[in-house]
């Protein structure tokens, strides 16, 4: 079992026909993963990589059994689609690619999910992947290999820059999640973990965090009660205040919004921060050690 | 995107939120006129983005043509946390019996819009906060409903007496209005007045718009061409690029907001500060390196520049070509480290190393070689 998805789980992708759909649907397919539709108006009965197009997300549910999507729709029109895929009784989960989605219309998005069931990742994030099993995002699959260390982030390159450090120093990893850089994200850490920590194929964890929100401090307290060890990295120990960091979510109002706060969290919490990361594989290295000895 | 005060009140009048009578002007002598048109006595604030502007003395009372005058010349040479005062709201004065704080902003932790408020308004949050907590109550609100009549009620029953309750409602109703309707991140009216007679005004306003949501309000557009003076930065801006300046000597370029951050955090643990953020964001292309080694090289503080590519998307051979062409139009002698990985990356260090450009195989060897140039 992994989290969040299975190398079975049936794909659709809503903007196929896109430059990005297009290309991305590609990689994910040269990567195992099981793409059974896409999705977009008025392009019904064409297809892209071989994969059937529909145009509407219920239809292809109806069609192809397809459970989780992959949003790659540009924002001015996303939205539309993420409560498309939310009403598709079908849909479980929602990977949502695009980025810069109106905070507001994400708000309503986020309690509607909610309330109908269905899972979402993102906005504004790389994906998922179930290493060997199956991608839904953008994440280049070459880096990832195949082990026992859950990912999960909120960030992009950097997520990829640990993972390869991980990958050489021989700690292949299960699955890696990245939340998203806005500051409402369908998905937290703390929901994340807890998947990590019932999951038989995963033995300790990397988190990799960054400036704004509490979302860091909030994972701090649920790492003390779970069983495997987590190693964290947090972003922005260089940023100034009040100065959004590229990420819409990576800004400091508050104190505890800082990088400095959220790693005082963790240490509080003994949750070992590397200050690099290429600290990441020497920490988890102990943490497997001192963890294998209790 | 911040807004100055003016434009808040301005924005928030179409909505029904009213403020005192006022005026913006950008010189002393308007400043005279604006007095004349309203009459005695006037407010006189300076217009930046920044708070803290009562404490730097930014706000000042005027009774005469004569104080409107001293008062303006002192302002517009005033420089608030490094800000220029480049505008004056000059606002008819007001009675008031008593000061609310409200604000409405996105909450991060229960995902909606909250509302704060407290009835001692008239002090920054931050103060309140740590003089009368007790004072200060959260309303998340619902953003599939919206503001129901049982929260305006619950909301006005905090903070007003009951002759001012319909009042209060029908203006929080307003603001929430507006509140979506502008896609703000952040509307704060501190304070919120009711006047001897009853009526409530809007003495201050502060407003934090969501970029994402400026698209679908073109009746914005000139907030933003009011500030977009720099084009570079505008150029820059469209083609997905977040610049940030900073106060130190290594210019950055990375791609991913997150690497960016972790590369300026490992300048300053090796002891060397950061020039700028620079994210320049996925599927890079040679114009997006031309536009930021230019914009780096503006300042001329930068005595290196690193760039750090992780490509997944990103093609670091691309990435590469537009470094070389970059460097030769812009005419640098600035010493260039780079450290390019993943797709394509073979061919992107052989394109930098005919070009003396100092190439690293990872993102500690960089940031070493960089600053160990930089400290020699």
């Amino acid at each position: 079992m992994s989290i969040l998805i299975e190398a079975d789980t049936r794909i659709l992708i809503q903007g196929i026909t896109g430059r990005d759909g297009a290309f991305h649907t590609e990689r994910m397919l040269d990567y195992g993963s099981r793409i059974v539709a896409g999705v977009s108006p008025g392009k019904g009965g064409t297809s892209v990589h071989g994969v059937p197009v529909f145009d509407k997300v219920a239809e292809a549910v109806a069609m192809t059994g397809a459970e989780a999507s992959v949003v790659f729709v540009p924002a001015n029109r996303a939205v539309e689609a993420l409560y498309e895929a939310a009403d598709s009784r079908g849909i479980r989960m929602v990977v949502c690619i695009t980025e810069k989605i109106p905070t507001i219309d994400i708000s309503r998005i986020y309690h509607y999910y909610r309330s109908n069931l269905v899972g979402l990742l993102g906005p504004n994030c790389p994906g998922i992947i179930s290493v060997g099993k199956a991608s839904l995002g953008i994440m280049p699959g070459a880096i990832f290999k195949k082990g026992s260390i859950g990912v999960v982030s909120r960030s992009g390159t950097l997520t990829y820059e640990i993972v390869d450090c991980l990958s050489k120093a021989g700690f292949g990893q299960s699955t890696c999640v990245g939340l998203g850089g806005d500051a409402i994200v369908g998905t937290s850490f703390v929901e994340v973990l807890g998947k990590f920590e019932d999951d038989e194929e995963t033995s300790a964890v990397v988190l990799i965090g960054e400036i704004g929100g509490d979302d860091e401090q909030r994972a701090a307290e649920f790492i003390m009660s779970m069983s495997k060890p987590v190693v964290a990295f947090v972003a922005g120990v260089s940023a100034p205040r009040e100065q959004r960091m590229g990420h819409a979510g990576a800004i400091v109002f508050g104190g505890g919004e800082s990088a400095e706060a959220k790693i005082k969290a963790f240490e509080s919490a003994s949750i070992p921060v590397a200050k690099s990361p290429s600290e990441v594989p020497r920490l988890v290295a102990r943490v497997l050690n001192n963890h294998g000895g209790k | 995107m911040k807004l100055h005060e003016y434009q808040a009140h301005k924005l928030l009048r179409d909505f029904g939120v009213p403020s005192p009578e006022g005026e913006v002007v950008f010189d002393v002598s308007s400043a005279v006129e604006a007095y004349n048109r309203l009459g005695s006595p006037v407010v006189l604030k300076a217009q930046v983005l920044c708070g803290g502007r009562g404490k730097a003395g930014g706000v000042r009372l005027a009774k005469t043509a004569e104080e409107v005058e001293r008062a303006a010349a002192a302002l517009f040479s005033l420089q608030i946390k490094g800000f220029m005062v480049e505008a004056l709201l000059i606002q008819k004065a007001v009675d008031f019996d008593e000061e609310i704080f409200f604000s409405l902003s996105m909450d991060r932790s229960s995902k909606c819009p909250c509302v704060i408020v407290s009835p001692h308004g008239g002090v920054d949050i931050e103060t309140l906060a740590l003089e009368k907590p007790e004072s200060i109550y959260r309303i998340p609100i619902d953003p599939i409903e919206g503001i129901t009549p049982q929260k305006s009620l619950e909301i006005a029953e905090i903070l007003a007496y009951s002759d001012g309750i319909q009042g209060l409602r029908d203006l929080i109703n307003k603001l929430y209005s507006a509140f979506v309707g502008l896609d703000a991140l952040l509307i704060e009216i501190n304070p919120l007045v009711r006047t001897p007679r009853g009526d409530f005004l809007a003495l201050d306003a502060k407003i934090i718009l969501d970029e994402n949501g400026l698209y679908r309000h073109p009746q914005l557009d000139f907030l933003t061409k009011d500030r977009c003076d720099d084009p570079l930065l505008a150029r820059a801006k469209e083609l997905g690029i977040s610049f940030l300046p900073l106060q130190g000597e290594i210019g950055c370029i990375v791609n991913g907001a997150g690497l960016a951050m972790a590369t300026m955090d490992a300048i300053l643990a090796r002891g060397a500060s950061p020039a700028n953020f620079l994210d320049v964001g996925g599927s890079s292309n040679m114009t997006k390196i031309e536009v930021g080694f230019e914009l780096i090289l503006r300042n001329a503080n930068v005595k290196a520049i690193i760039i750090n590519i992780f490509g997944g998307i990103t093609r670091c051979d691309e990435i590469a070509r537009g470094v070389i062409i970059a460097k030769k139009k812009l005419n640098t002698s600035v010493p260039i480290f780079a450290r390019m990985k993943g797709t394509n990356s073979e061919s992107a260090l052989k394109i930098l190393s005919s070009a003396d450009i100092v190439t690293s195989e990872t993102m500690d060897e960089l940031i070493e070689t960089a600053t160990s140039f930089l400290m020699a």
